[in-house]
């Protein structure tokens, strides 16, 4: 197992969370997608620390704190998205429209 | 462990003070002292500004080059503070509204810790400090922007801010992930020696890493979210948005460009003129067709992140200081119309431009006040725009940019028309109900007046400009 594979799972999971943010119309749903994207740079860290650098642990402590920042982040988002539910009575993104253009 | 590093932090555990007693004081303040919640907020950075505003004389770091300080830092920091200081007074109309009274305490612990954020962003020595300070300035603005829950608007701008955040932050952590994988460290000072011209992974870790913080300038491809939550979030909030939050991500742009990017200069030289020209462009014709002010001045805030850039596409000392001016200029010139639509909004509930028509009649002061800061925003020769734009236009100039020069002037008439469309709208259009004659409150007014001074006098006084160049070359 080299690291190229493991880029290619992460790569994957990039597009398709970047796919999912895009397409889907559930608030829910792509605060899911974003978890994608930013689970696969953390796979990217831990990949790259443990091939490219294995005496140094740079990477896996980016790892944590971004795990605990993106945690945070997730809470105050769906926090967010509650408090639109309670506007709206939905989640989803079309019905959250009122200001365009 | 050696204590004396925190020496460089003077600002960060001065204003983390700033911070804790406002915090104890919103805990244990009894009915009758809540009133004066504002005078104590606005004493206490007043202070901190002037606790802060002498450099400490020599660079350096602490925290093994985690945390970096330069004098320059305090020049931005303390512009960056003086504009939330102008920020607490604007709203303190708004927090004393029925249904914001009860949580004035965390409105401004939240916008502390918004900049506390942005002061580690900007004196970061590490990509993992940067991303640190990023999120700590991101996420608590999503709450205040839907800090009117139960209002519609700021809670669906509130969503739209905190998803297109997340996504943009993931793509930033992305190509971090990939500048790791190049460089094998994160360190500023260790990765120019690491970066080598023409090399893929790099170019797509400096792709991502653009479009992350381009999200935070609105720069055009990432600008959707602007006008939205501009519009939506409480007028104070969406002014600090505008400037304080804005200025940050610029400097820091412009300092990760300059130390970390440094040998891809052909590179992202292409990228930055390319985005320059579609973002005073787009900017510019979106803003001609608003009729809603908050939204006319979302996007006349994305032209003029245009115009900011300018500064850094050189990438030279001069640049820095050319930047550090027109971030201070545009400040005060924002944050008058900023107050004056605020005030409006707050008496009458009215934002349309529509609702501007004629108000020349029954407020004239204010009316003068907005013109004078449209003026300096078109960059009308008395005013301070006008110089603020000459330097960065010159910065740009002497790097080499003519054509691209050429473009933004092009721009600045366009700008200057929609601009004097608002102008138009209070002096010469008839309305057969203007807005009533307003009377300012005392707070309203020293904001206001403090902005008027700052659009008359930077132009005309050079020392300010003088001061910033003389520190921008300890960069």
């Amino acid at each position: 197992m080299g690291v190229e594979l493991y880029l290619v799972i992460s790569t994957i999971m990039l597009c398709a969370g970047i796919y999912g943010f895009l397409m889907r119309k559930n608030t829910l749903a792509m605060l899911i997608s974003v978890e994608l994207i930013l689970n696969a740079a953390d796979i990217n860290f831990a990949v790259f620390n443990k091939f490219l650098f294995p005496n140094q642990l740079e990477g896996h402590f980016f790892t944590l704190f971004a795990i605990g920042i993106v945690a945070a982040e997730t809470a105050i988002a769906i926090a967010i998205i509650i408090n639109v539910y309670r506007n709206v009575q939905s989640l989803d993104v079309d019905k959250i429209d009122k200001m365009k253009h | 462990m050696d204590y004396s590093q925190f020496l460089y932090m003077k600002e960060e555990v001065s204003l983390i003070v700033v911070m804790a007693i406002l915090f104890l004081y919103d805990l244990i303040a009894s009915e009758k002292a809540r009133k004066y919640f504002s005078v104590v907020a606005c004493v206490l950075l007043g202070a901190h500004i002037i606790y802060n505003l002498i450099p400490t004389s020599t660079p350096g770091s602490a925290f093994g080059g985690m945390y970096y300080y330069t004098p320059m830092m305090t020049i931005i920091k303390s512009i960056l503070t003086f504009g939330t200081l102008i920020v607490f007074m604007q709203a303190d109309l708004w927090l004393k509204r029925e249904d914001t009274k009860f949580k004035q305490g965390e409105f401004y612990f939240l916008i502390l810790s918004t900049l506390l954020g942005m002061f580690f962003m900007i004196a970061s020595g590490h990509f993992l400090m940067f991303f640190l300070g990023l999120e700590m300035a991101s996420i608590p603005m999503s709450t205040l922007i839907a800090f009117d829950k139960y209002r519609h608007n700021s809670a669906e701008a509130g969503a739209k801010y905190i998803l297109t955040a997340m996504f943009s932050s993931a793509l930033l952590l992305f190509g971090l992930s990939f500048l790791y994988g190049a460089c094998g460290t994160l360190y500023f000072e260790d990765i120019p020696a690491l970066l080598t011209s023409g090399n893929y992974m790099q170019l797509a870790a400096f792709v991502f890493f653009i479009a992350g913080i381009g999200f935070k300038i609105s720069i055009v491809p990432f600008h959707l979210w602007t006008a939205d939550v501009y519009q939506g979030a409480p007028t104070p909030v969406t002014s600090y948005l505008s400037v304080i939050s804005k200025g940050s991500a610029v400097f820091v742009l412009l300092t990760i460009l300059m130390k970390v990017f440094a040998p891809m200069v052909t590179e992202w030289q292409n990228i930055i003129y390319g985005l320059i020209v579609i973002t005073i462009t787009i900017g510019n014709l979106f803003a001609l067709r608003q009729k809603n002010m908050k939204r006319f001045l979302a996007f006349s805030s994305i032209s003029q992140a245009g115009y900011i850039l300018l500064g850094v596409i050189g990438g030279t000392a001069i640049g820095m200081a050319s930047l550090v001016y027109y971030v201070l200029v545009y400040m005060v010139a924002n944050l008058a119309i900023f107050g004056v639509i605020s005030i409006i909004e707050q008496r009458t509930e009215k934002v349309s431009m529509d609702d501007y028509n004629g108000l020349y009649k029954t407020n004239p002061k204010l009316t003068f006040l907005t013109t004078l800061a449209l003026f300096s925003l078109a960059g009308i020769p008395p005013f301070a725009g006008f110089f603020s734009k000459f330097f960065v236009f010159m910065a740009a100039f002497k790097s080499g940019f003519i054509v691209l020069v050429v473009i933004a002037l092009l721009n600045t008439i366009i700008s200057l028309y929609y601009y004097l469309l608002v102008v138009k709208a209070m002096y010469i259009n008839k309305n057969d109900n203007p807005i009533e004659p307003i009377k300012t409150d005392c707070y309203t007014k020293i904001s206001l007046t403090i902005c008027l001074i700052g659009i008359i006098g930077l132009g005309i006084t050079s020392i300010v400009y003088e001061t910033i160049t003389a520190f921008s070359y300890g960069m």
